[in-house]
């Protein structure tokens, strides 16, 4: 990752008295690949499309290179956009699709040629030039919406949920594809996408939103494994998040049993939100961990067993490679470095407060 | 089987009141009064007053279905475009006029136009030049464009509102400015629409004679005109329907050019 490339500054953008984003502040790195995750809703395609050019920020500033582009059209940004539902032109073939944006700058016909040829090979679709978009699966109109954009060399690739409309497989298949793409093409990439696990998987990067604000922003590591507040725990993957007291430094009480944790600095006390990976739950034999339950629910998933346990009248999301039958008595021991402490938020509305980064 | 039955009311349909009257008309076409076959009555086109009756209708129903395109396009485009909330009500607007009778419509531009008529009175009140169009070729476009207009403006406006919003930031995306956008892909995208105004108020402004009749003032003789007299003055059936066919010729040509057009543009940029 380079240095720092587009600048967003104090954004705010209304529609209809309906705040979609709330003073914005965010920037992005030269060759980053860098996720907008969150629930619909909650900004991030605007967030892409003010970088776009397609909206005009209400207040604040879009700097790209240390220049102020916040009202530059889009045909002037140097930047290329791969939409949602493709947005092909079918009527031009696929060589005239990718060749569209090079013509309009003036580019020689053996220049273009070349192009073509670099970005199907790129995509993997060699010797399609001549095919008509109708006559493409989705997911190869997905590649030549993403030929047709590289072939001008962006600075930045904004990407709007490119992937949605694809089945799993292709999806997953894609995803690799994207990361190849971009360590070959070495630009940034900016993502959105309301999947968690293409977060995860692609980012270098990942920017949590939720109700036009930056919920967190972090490696897919930091945003898994150290949310900062309850929305992204429960967000990203699952979890178990139960209302809690800070007793003191590195103790935490749930349900009125005492667990022992690595977090310092809550004061004493002090009401928190405590967030459990579901596969750090460990389970035993009755009496050899913290507490004791009953396994109530069980669904096989392929790689692990998905069991609710109930135990101080909550049910304890569990997953393991271990299967308990429901009924069987179990207990439960969580490793205290996988207890997660959060602060309480005083309301709702609170669990969308701006971040400092 | 159950299916295809549910076919046979429209096959009959259709047999009835497009096939077999087709047949009678190519019958009549290509026969003289004894029965016998003879291309007599279509080579008729050839004499002068037909064929100026004909060179007059093709030209007054290219100019305007031309003005018709050049009207209906650009407001088409602003209608569907546009963040314009109240698309849906102007375009009510243009179709309002089809509720009302074709020929109430065509009788209320005679006294539009008529000579001491309403617009030419308006013009004398301002001490302008006499507005003399009636039983002008002038005035047939006139009734023509009208009457037309909304057959153009519905079926672009339908084409280009369905064009999706991303497809033209796509366009802009790539650098394409407003112009560049309209022209490289709003307009090619919207052929389809175009063809058919094209072909809705071409043929219908080729066939007319009503529109000549109370706007040309019986003056002016379009293909039309010559086909209605045949038929409804006694003079001959057979020449009647053999310039029928000749002018269906004509219809059938400008589809397919059209159509070609339609497909050809497809694969140039």
């Amino acid at each position: 990752m380079g240095n720092r490339l587009i600048d967003l500054q104090h954004i705010t953008k209304i529609y209809d008295g309906h705040k979609v984003l709330d003073d914005l502040n965010l920037y992005f790195n030269e060759n980053e690949f860098l996720t907008l995750l969150g629930p619909s809703g909650c900004g991030k395609t605007t967030t892409l499309r003010i970088l776009g050019g397609f909206e005009t920020p209400d207040e604040g500033r879009v700097i790209f290179s240390g220049e102020d582009i916040t009202s530059l059209p889009p045909n002037k940004r140097q930047l290329n956009t791969v939409f949602q539902k493709y947005a092909l032109f079918t009527h031009m073939n696929i060589a005239e699709n990718i060749a569209f944006g090079l013509k309009i700058s003036g580019k020689s016909k053996t220049y273009i040629n070349d192009k073509i040829k670099y970005a199907l090979k790129l995509v993997n679709l060699d010797g399609y030039e001549k095919r008509m978009p109708d006559s493409l699966s989705g997911g190869q109109q997905q590649r030549i919406a993403i030929a047709r954009a590289i072939v001008n060399e962006p600075k930045i690739l904004l990407l709007d949920e490119p992937l949605g409309a694809l089945d799993l497989k292709l999806r997953q298949e894609m995803q690799y594809e994207l990361i190849r793409m971009k360590n070959e093409l070495g630009i940034t990439f900016i993502y959105v996408t309301h999947d968690q696990e293409e977060a995860l998987t692609m980012s270098d990067t990942i920017v949590v939103m939720n109700q036009g604000y930056i919920q967190q922003i972090g490696t897919p590591e930091d945003i898994y494994n150290e949310p900062t507040n309850a929305f992204v725990a429960d967000f990203i993957g699952d979890s178990n998040i139960f209302p809690g007291i800070m007793l003191e430094d590195k103790v935490v009480e749930i349900f009125g049993i005492v667990f022992h944790c690595v977090d310092t600095g809550f004061g004493r006390n002090q009401p928190v939100d405590v967030v459990i990976r579901p596969e750090d739950v460990e389970l035993g034999t009755p009496g050899t961990g913290t507490l004791d339950g009953v396994v109530s629910h069980l669904i096989f998933k392929g790689v692990h067993y998905e069991m609710e346990v109930t135990a101080c009248g909550r049910e304890w999301l569990v997953q393991s490679t271990k299967m308990h039958p429901v009924g069987e008595q179990v207990s439960i021991h969580v490793d205290p470095f996988n207890i997660q402490i959060m602060n309480k938020p005083e309301s709702e509305d609170e669990e969308a407060v701006v971040l400092d980064v | 089987m159950y299916r295809k039955s549910l076919s046979y009311p429209y096959l009959i349909w259709a047999a009835a009141f497009i096939i077999i009257p087709l047949l009678f008309i190519a019958y009549y076409g290509l026969t003289d009064k004894s029965g016998a076959f003879t291309l007599a009555n279509l080579a008729a086109i050839a004499t002068a007053e037909h064929s100026k009756a004909l060179f007059l209708s093709l030209g007054l129903s290219f100019l305007s279905t031309a003005i018709c395109l050049l009207l209906a396009y650009p407001l088409a485009l602003i209608l569907s475009n546009s963040r314009f909330g109240r698309s849906g009500f102007i375009i009510f607007l243009f179709i309002l006029p089809m509720w009302m009778n074709f020929l109430l419509r065509t009788l209320a531009w005679v006294v539009l136009l008529d000579t001491n008529g309403v617009l030419d009175s308006l013009f004398q009140m301002l001490g302008l030049p006499r507005f003399k169009i009636i039983n002008t070729p002038a005035a047939i476009v006139f009734g023509m464009v009208y009457d037309f207009l909304p057959f153009m403006i519905l079926p672009i406006y339908n084409v280009i509102s369905k064009i999706d919003v991303n497809v033209i930031n796509a366009a802009r995306d790539l650098g394409a400015n407003s112009f560049q956008t309209l022209y490289k892909v709003i307009f090619p995208l919207s052929l389809p629409g175009i063809i058919s105004g094209i072909t809705m108020v071409f043929i219908p402004s080729l066939t007319t004679f009503v529109i000549s009749t109370l706007l040309g003032g019986g003056k002016i003789l379009l293909i039309g005109n010559v086909i209605e007299q045949e038929f409804m003055k006694g003079t001959s059936w057979h020449v009647g329907s053999g310039l029928s066919l000749v002018l269906m010729l004509f219809i059938i040509l400008s589809m397919i050019l059209s159509s070609k057009y339609d497909h050809g543009e497809g694969n140039v940029l």
